[in-house]
């Protein structure tokens, strides 16, 4: 996994609530075996129309926001299916970061399992963000390690998370590598286990 | 101390503990299948890891199978999607219920059924609706791929503790009400994000009167309400269900882990974090008009109006969400006219549900503009169906009768519903989308679905049914 600190870019605003992995990535595209090659297909059908061609009024789609890394929605993002292939896409597209009010919780962890990092801010908070990048593209510096947002027009927000998953986002570290240190701990459990049995 | 379920069965997993780090919890049962495992597969491989405990673990095809000409998988991707999971299973080690298998079925169909679900263990699949298993008083939630690599590797995972919900419904259930309608008003009520960082646990009179099969239902849908996992205290009704099954100890060793089984029901007195009521009164046949599971109403109702709501951003979901759906503020639930039917998914493919569905359809014909189809949960819930006669029963009234799998409930396979069309479905999902591009979902009970299809419009199943004569 890459670690992540800071994040320079524009913001793009998807202001809807419950967006739901459904949308992010359709089921359609979900039979690949790879985990690389989802970004095309990020909310297919909100941002093309059934014959291919873009749908104009869909914020992925307005030249303003190219290239940008930082997605911002509203509450409850990522909800419904567990669907891995929603972070995979969401970072194969080019957002690195994801700011929103609150996540479902399978796919907030499966976001820094992927060194995406999805930060919490609050309702007001994100409206404003929306507010400010829809009128214009409004670049921000996120800064994990001071646990900041920071807007090129100097407001400033402060986010809280999990120092365990901090590090993990900021180390890019293999969880996997990292239980099998605790593989006594492991191999002591089972052992416990059939003992009881 | 007082314990809820869910602190014993979390202390019992720990494998190791620290300040200010999640808990490392054993798990004690992977389920998997062929949509979310193949990435993890390959990452062991690319990593030159092996599976820890394969005998822990157990795989099926559900997602992906079609429910018709089951040889012949016309799909290039998907034939590869399924052949890759048996390839993984054979190389790692991993048992598997194949496509062919009669075992096979939907994998939160099939754990139960199998009684691989047992009260008290930790069990996790790449699949949100792996919350179906907390139905048995198991601590189930849905994980990621790279959790489902974590899980193969270690046969653990890293888990923060989620606090604790209690969802009490009191009173008994109302004539022609069913588990569905339970989980949707719920829903309704408290709203699709009410559970998130949260495990639930239902309670009251109206939860213990249920079937297994009924709190599978409701267990199943804890997910749409954003909860990480719902479950159900075991009770004598969970112990008789499991007696007997091909995985669960037998004779006397059976009634030795029946005891600690019940021994894990939360204790009286018990704290929760959360607890939110609901009276079995306030539930009636429910239907979905909207783009989520929360966006839905009793029969008897109609579509909601933007002045119903305060907050502008409800009266813009409700706007696109009636604009995906076709729909018209304010048009009376009972009008809708729908186009297919779908009876199945990890919901409601039991053979109860397909009983109760029978039981509405005998004798009566599907609505000549109604394509309707029955897609039982797995090959066992099959068998026992044709065993009772109820295929005969389906196919007389003109519905179709498949093989089975996820089919129609996200549409992976060929089963899905057209673009601008309507479906009445007893799956947990009615996203944008969900069924095919474009189609529009109105979740219900197997019993509402089935009314539907008669009538090619939703409409309340009590018409259908004879209310029972109280007995004094």
């Amino acid at each position: 996994m890459k670690p992540i600190n800071k994040i320079n870019s524009v913001l793009t605003p998807l202001d809807r609530k419950n967006v739901d992995t459904d949308q992010i990535i359709s089921k359609e595209f979900l039979k690949r075996i790879e985990r690389t090659g989802f970004g095309q297909y990020l909310f297919y059908h909100w941002r093309f129309h059934p014959d291919g061609s873009p749908r104009e009024d869909f914020v992925l789609n307005d030249p303003r926001y190219s290239g940008s890394e930082i997605l911002v929605a509203q509450e409850n993002f990522g909800c419904g299916s567990s669907r891995e292939h929603a972070p995979w896409a969401i970072q194969d597209y080019g957002f690195n970061v994801v700011i929103a009010p609150s996540y479902a919780d399978i796919f907030y962890n499966n976001c820094v399992k992927n060194g995406i990092l999805p930060i919490r801010l609050t309702d007001s908070q994100v409206d404003e963000l929306i507010q400010k990048g829809q009128k214009a593209p409004l670049g921000l510096e996120v800064n994990l390690e001071e646990q900041t947002v920071t807007a090129e027009d100097g407001s400033r927000y402060e986010f809280t998370i999990d120092p365990y998953w901090k590090e993990m986002l900021l180390k890019g570290w293999d969880e996997i590598a990292l239980t099998f240190q605790y593989d006594d701990y492991i191999t002591a459990y089972e052992q416990q286990q059939q003992q009881q049995q | 101390m007082a314990k809820t379920i869910i602190e014993k069965i979390w202390e019992q997993h720990i494998v190791y503990e620290e300040q200010g780090k999640p808990d490392l919890l054993y798990i004690d049962l992977h389920l998997l299948h062929e949509v979310t495992s193949p990435q993890a597969f390959e990452g062991l491989r690319l990593n030159g890891r092996k599976v820890r405990r394969p005998d822990l673990c157990f795989a099926t095809m559900d997602h992906n199978v079609p429910t018709r000409n089951r040889d012949k998988i016309t799909d290039p991707i998907s034939r590869k999607q399924i052949k890759t999971l048996q390839e993984n299973c054979e190389e790692f080690g991993v048992p598997l219920a194949g496509i062919n298998h009669p075992d096979q079925g939907i994998v939160h169909v099939i754990g139960p059924e199998l009684g691989l679900t047992q009260p008290g263990k930790t069990i996790v699949c790449g699949d949100s609706h792996t919350s179906t298993h907390g139905a048995f008083g198991a601590l189930a939630f849905g994980i990621g791929t790279s959790e489902v690599e974590h899980v193969l590797s270690t046969q653990t995972l890293w888990q923060s503790k989620p606090k604790t919900m209690q969802i009490r419904i009191d009173g008994e259930l109302g004539f022609g009400v069913a588990a569905k309608d339970v989980i949707l008003a719920i829903i309704a009520k408290f709203g699709v994000d009410m559970g998130t960082g949260h495990i639930v646990e239902y309670t009251g009179d109206a939860i213990r009167s249920l079937s297994m099969e009924e709190r599978m239902t409701i267990c199943n849908m804890s997910i749409e309400a954003g909860a990480r996992a719902g479950l159900i205290s075991p009770d004598d009704t969970t112990i008789d269900y499991m007696r007997g099954r091909r995985y669960v100890p037998q004779g006397e060793a059976f009634e030795e882990a029946a005891a600690g089984w019940l021994a894990l029901a939360t204790d009286e007195g018990a704290a929760y974090d959360v607890t939110h009521t609901i009276h079995a009164d306030e539930i009636s046949p429910f239907v979905t008009w909207g783009t989520n599971p929360s966006m839905g109403s009793g029969i008897a109702e109609h579509v909601p109006f933007a002045s119903d709501y305060e907050d502008p951003a409800d009266r813009e979901a409700l706007k696109q969400a009636l604009s995906y759906m076709q729909l018209e503020e304010g048009a009376p639930l009972s009008s809708i006219e729908i186009q297919h039917v779908f009876i199945g998914s990890c919901t409601n493919a039991r053979i109860g549900d397909l009983r109760a569905a029978s039981a509405i359809v005998e004798g009566k014909k599907v609505h000549p503009a109604v394509t309707a189809i029955v897609v039982p949960g797995s090959e066992t819930v099959k068998r026992a169906a044709e065993a009772e006669g109820l295929d005969k029963i389906f196919l007389a009234a003109g519905f179709e009768w498949r093989e089975t799998g996820c089919s129609m409930c996200l549409a992976m396979n060929e089963d899905s519903v057209p673009a601008g069309e309507r479906c009445a479905s007893t799956s947990n999902r009615n996203f944008e989308g969900r069924q095919g591009a474009g189609s529009m979902t109105h979740l219900v009970s197997p019993v509402m679905a089935a009314a539907a299809a008669i009538e090619g419009r939703l409409t309340d199943v009590r018409n259908y049914m004879k209310e029972p004569v109280p007995t004094v």
